[in-house]
Formats: structure tokens, C-alpha cells, sequence
């Protein structure tokens, strides 16, 4: 469960002050399918990067899962960051020089888990994902449906509780970004809490609830 | 992370920047191999130095004219001294108790004919005992004869090079040889030999300490060299020398006397530091080493600062991503310099099968120096880049922005 009381975050450029986010509250209890939608600079990247533990607000509380996140220090921020936080992108950030399987191996091993425990669960992810007659390829070998199910994989591979899906789709043709859709919401369906940033109004539709931002404020 | 997993990491980035890595392992491997093999010359010079120094053996004293005030170093090699050191000295130094063989020496340059060949040698009035205090053999006939030191003969033992100049494939022995105004009788000649403190004993003839006194009509030893029979007599005899002469000469201590193990240890000294500073002069090319892989790590650091803000998103922190940046550093600086010294062992192998007289070794400290200080070095300058790229924030990283730009 997430809870955001009073969440300020503001950006000196300039000599302007921009409020990227201006007295955010919000509650999202585990499980939702909630989508953000925007114009550009409304603040749903920001919303999502304080959501994801990689920025922090200048003022509010951050709530999750009972912690205040914003009272963590960085090694405690990464850490409840690889076990409660998956993340996908919209240009996939896959690491080129690895394999499918080791990009999903990925987060397992910066969190030191040993390499026997680490097989079973990829096996797992790559089985559910319809991904197991691609693992040893590369990404570039790869069309961008699959990259993007293998990013979706490395995501889930820790058992977060939420997805953050930034633009997920933002890189596809209609019929992949239709199966990336599909897995999301399947994934949702299974219990995982999945917010979708997006500027397309009809992926933006398909959830449950929806938050539009304007100004760096609900609306 | 695990190490295994930082270990299969860094193998994945150094495979994948291929030019990269060879301009590192090839900048590292040459600062190796250049202290190693550097050193390797100083200590194949020392020993080959040492090797010559060392023809005395340790029981022979060097008593020469002069007084030396100073201490350490080497002697003053023509020291002009207003008493010289005479014959009856050397006799009165054999006379003394412990004394086992004396041999004076009068050394100078001198034109030896035969039959129309002349030649201009090193022309060495002495002992029979100088044969046996420098271990000098012949090869053909015998040494010079038992002679009181103030008695003359008209003999001659000649190195083997003299030999052949002046009597080519005829027979030598029994010739004579005509040195200055005077002619002498070959009577031997030396082993081949090779050269010794200083001297090219294959070029050389030696005649009885008297007859050369006449020839380059001086009085004065140039020096004296004394065979002492037991080693741990050797200080007690070398102070007897230096009182036994101070009375001799008036109450005037004006002779030095030196052991080989005090020129020995003086000489080492001067080698050590000498390959030392080699060894130091080399170690700049790892410092050279070192700034290039913090030039290709900033590179780095900036090529991949998207990779960096992914791994810190997946659940790297800061000091893990450090750690990573540092142990490549550290995994390409070990392995490069490893293959560094292989390489000097094999060049210095090859060197020694080829150079005979020298031999090269590489000594332990330079070796394990060598290896500490090209992977400190590297760690050293990749703390920065390594630093810088710890300190990137995912957000900006991840949109493939540097910090500073931010900031």
C-alpha cells in the first residue's frame, strides 16, 4: 500500500523555481491498476521517480508498505527499492552485452543472491513469459515486443509489489504493444499493484483508475 | 553482489571493449616489463661487476701508497705518495705471523719485439705468488721461478692474446722476448682467462718485481697485494700491516690497506643503488600507466552513465557500483601485469642463452613491486571515475544525462 501526504518536489532552473510537484496526496492500496496521464512537464515522471525511490520530495511523507521511504538513507532506499519496485521503460534499457537471461538475472545479482537460487526463479520468469527459446540471445537479436518482455521480466523477477511502467508501450507497434499491455494487466491480475505513465489515451483508459496531472497537481 | 558475479561482470564489459582493454593491458604490461627487465640489467651488471671484483678471495689484503682519509669508495687507483712503498717492505710484511704469500706489484705499459712484431703490453713485475693469490695458471710450461724479491732473472710468463701476436702457431717457450733494453725468456704461458679487475690477463706480460723496477727504473710498489692464512685473522693482520709500515716509514701512517670484502661491500653499494634508481626510473611508465586508465575509465564512466543509472534502479548502490568501476581497474592491472612479467621472464630467459659471460635476473623485490605498483597505481586513478560514477543519480543517469549538466 502507498500513501502520499502533502508530497512537494521543486526544480531551480534558472532563477525560476518549477514546482514539478505541488501538494501531491494519494493513496493507492495493493493490487490497483491506476494509469497517470499528462502534457509534458505536468509532473508524472517526477510522481513516478518518487514513487520508484529514486528521487526524493522536498517535503511530505512517502508511505510504503508501512515505511517512511522518505526517512531512508541511500543503501536503504536501493535496497527496499530491488524488493518492493519493478520498473519498465519506455526504450526498455536492456544491457546490450547481455544475454536475455542475464538481463533478467540482473537485479538478483546486485542483490547478492547466490547463483543456484537465481536459475530456478529465471526459469520461472522465462517459462511465464514465453520467453525460454530466447534466452542465451542477445537484445539486439531481439524485436522490440520481446525486448520489452524481457525488461518486464527483470522487473518482476524480485517479486516487487509494484510495477512502475513508464511509456511501456511508447516504442511499439500497435500488436506488440498490445501483448505488453496483456502481460501487464495479467501480472496485475495475479495481485502485483501496476501504475502505467502514459501519454496514450486509450492504454491511459484501460485502467482502473485514472489520475490526470496538470502543474505538478492531481486534477 | 558476489564476487563470482563482479568477476563475470567485469570479464563481460573488458570482452566487450575490446580496444579498450588491449590499450590498457599493453600500457600496464610494458611498465612491468620495462622495471623488471631494467632491473634485471642492473643485477646481471652487479653480479658480472662482483664476479670480477672477486678473483682475490677473501683472505688477500691490498696494501697500497697514500693514505686515504675518507672512508668507503673505492681507493685512489694511482695514488702518489711521497714515501713509496718499497721491496724491503714486502719483505718485512712476510715476515710477519700469519702472513702466507706477499706479492708486489709494479705495473706499467712497455713495447715487447719478437723477430720484428712489436706489440705494446701491460707489463706486470711481481711474484711467483701472484699466481697463486690471483689463481692464475699455465697453460704451457711454468710459472715465474722462487726468487728472493730483490733478485732479477730474465724470464717471462705471457697471456695467451701476447702469445699469439707476437709468435702467431710457432712455439713460444724457450723464445725470448725483447722488452725495453732488455730480453727475457718465455718461460710460461697463462690459461686463457678472460678479463679481471681491470686488467685483460690474456694481454699481459709478467716478469720477476725487480726486473721491472729497472725497466720503468722506479723504487716504488704500485701495490702490494698479501695472502693472510686464515680468514678470521684478517683485521688482526691488516692493523699489524699498517703498524709495522708506520714504523717503517717513520712514525707516518701514510699506506692504506683494504680487504676485498670492504671494496666488495663498498662497490655492491654503489650497484644497488644504482639498479634501484633503474627500478625508479621505470616505475614512471606505470605512473604513465596509471593516468591512461583513468583517462579510458572517465570515458567509461561517461559512455555508460545510462548502464550506471540502470544498476543503481535495479538495486546497485553506490559503493557497489564503485566497487565495480575500481575491482576493472584492478581485475585488467592484475592480469595485464602478470602477463607483463611473464613476458620480462621470457626475454630475460632468451637474454641469458644468448649473453653467456652475463647472467639477468629479474630479484623478487622487483618482480612483486612491479606487479603491487601497477595494480595500485590503477586503482589509485580509477577512484575518481569510479567516484564520479557513483555519485550519478538514476533519474538523470537513466535519461542519459550527467550529473553536472543538472547540477
Amino acid at each position: 500500500m502507498i500513501e502520499l501526504k502533502h508530497l512537494e518536489k521543486r526544480f531551480q532552473i534558472g532563477d525560476q523555481t518549477v514546482h514539478a510537484l505541488d501538494d501531491v496526496s494519494l493513496r493507492i492500496e495493493q493490487g490497483e491498476y491506476i494509469s497517470v496521464m499528462g502534457p509534458s512537464g505536468s509532473g508524472k515522471s517526477t510522481l513516478m521517480n518518487i514513487l520508484g525511490l529514486l528521487d526524493r520530495a522536498n517535503s511530505g511523507d512517502y508511505m510504503l508498505d508501512g515505511i517512511n521511504a522518505g526517512k531512508l538513507n541511500e543503501a536503504e532506499r536501493t535496497r527496499l527499492r530491488s524488493e518492493k519496485i519493478g520498473f519498465v521503460f519506455q526504450s526498455y534499457h536492456l544491457v546490450p552485452r547481455l544475454t536475455a537471461r542475464e538481463n533478467i538475472e540482473l537485479p538478483m545479482m546486485l542483490s547478492g543472491i547466490a547463483g543456484k537460487a537465481r536459475k530456478q526463479k529465471v526459469d520461472d520468469v522465462l517459462a511465464k513469459l514465453d520467453l525460454l527459446d530466447r534466452a542465451h540471445h542477445s537484445p539486439n537479436q531481439l524485436s522490440g515486443g520481446q525486448r520489452q518482455r524481457v525488461a518486464i521480466g527483470r522487473a518482476i523477477v524480485m517479486k516487487p509489489s509494484i510495477l512502475l511502467a513508464d511509456e511501456p508501450t511508447g516504442n511499439l507497434d500497435s500488436k506488440s504493444g498490445e501483448g505488453v499491455t496483456q502481460l501487464l494487466e495479467s501480472l496485475n491480475a495475479e495481485g502485483i499493484t501496476l501504475m502505467v505513465v502514459t501519454h496514450d489515451s486509450t492504454l491511459g483508459a484501460r485502467a482502473n483508475r485514472q489520475l490526470n496531472m496538470l502543474d505538478g497537481r492531481i486534477v | 553482489m558476489l564476487w563470482r558475479d563482479i568477476v563475470t561482470f567485469i570479464i563481460h564489459v573488458l570482452s566487450r571493449h575490446r580496444f579498450r582493454t588491449l590499450v590498457l593491458w599493453i600500457a600496464i604490461a610494458i611498465g612491468v616489463v620495462a622495471v623488471n627487465l631494467l632491473t634485471a640489467l642492473g643485477e646481471g651488471a652487479k653480479f658480472f661487476i662482483l664476479e670480477e671484483f672477486n678473483v682475490l678471495g677473501r683472505n688477500t689484503l691490498i696494501t697500497l701508497p697514500g693514505k686515504k682519509e675518507t672512508s668507503g669508495g673505492m681507493p685512489p687507483l694511482t695514488g702518489e705518495s711521497p714515501r713509496p712503498l718499497t721491496l724491503k717492505d714486502a719483505n718485512a710484511v712476510s715476515r710477519l705471523s700469519g702472513v702466507r704469500a706477499v706479492a708486489p706489484i709494479v705495473v706499467g705499459q712497455l713495447e715487447a719485439s719478437h723477430a720484428g712484431k712489436i706489440r705494446e703490453l701491460l707489463t706486470i713485475g711481481t711474484s711467483r705468488d701472484f699466481f697463486s693469490i690471483r689463481q692464475l695458471g699455465v697453460s704451457q710450461g711454468q710459472i715465474l721461478p722462487v726468487l728472493d724479491l730483490n733478485k732479477g732473472e730474465a724470464v717471462c710468463v705471457i697471456g695467451n692474446s701476447s702469445r699469439k701476436e707476437l709468435f702467431s702457431n710457432k712455439p713460444a717457450l724457450g723464445q725470448w722476448i725483447r722488452l725495453g733494453d732488455t730480453r727475457f725468456r718465455v718461460i710460461g704461458v697463462l690459461k686463457q682467462g678472460g678479463t679481471s679487475f681491470g686488467f685483460d690477463m690474456d694481454d699481459v706480460i709478467i716478469i720477476p718485481v725487480s726486473n721491472a723496477q729497472s725497466l720503468f727504473n722506479v723504487e716504488g710498489l704500485f701495490r702490494l697485494f698479501v695472502e693472510v692464512q686464515a680468514y678470521h685473522q684478517l683485521d688482526t693482520i691488516k692493523g699489524n700491516i699498517v703498524e709495522l709500515l708506520k714504523e717503517r716509514h717513520e712514525g707516518e701512517e701514510d699506506i692504506t690497506v683494504i680487504s676485498q670484502d670492504a671494496m666488495l661491500s663498498s662497490v655492491q653499494d654503489i650497484l644497488e643503488t644504482l639498479t634501484i634508481a633503474v627500478a625508479g626510473i621505470a616505475s614512471i611508465s606505470m605512473l604513465v600507466a596509471g593516468v591512461l586508465i583513468m583517462n579510458m575509465m572517465m570515458i567509461t564512466v561517461s559512455q555508460r552513465v545510462k548502464e550506471i543509472g540502470l544498476l543503481k534502479a535495479l538495486g546497485a548502490t553506490s559503493s557497489s557500483v564503485r566497487l565495480l568501476f575500481l575491482c576493472e581497474a584492478g581485475f585488467i592491472a592484475t592480469v595485464a601485469s602478470l602477463s607483463g612479467l611473464l613476458l620480462s621472464h621470457v626475454i630475460i630467459l632468451l637474454a641469458n642463452l644468448y649473453f653467456v659471460e652475463v647472467q639477468f635476473h629479474s630479484p623478487w623485490w622487483a618482480q612483486s613491486g612491479s606487479i603491487l605498483l601497477a595494480v595500485f597505481f590503477a586503482v589509485i586513478f580509477a577512484w575518481l571515475p569510479a567516484q564520479r560514477a557513483s555519485m550519478l543519480s538514476p533519474v538523470e543517469a537513466l535519461q542519459g544525462k550527467q550529473q553536472k549538466e543538472i547540477a
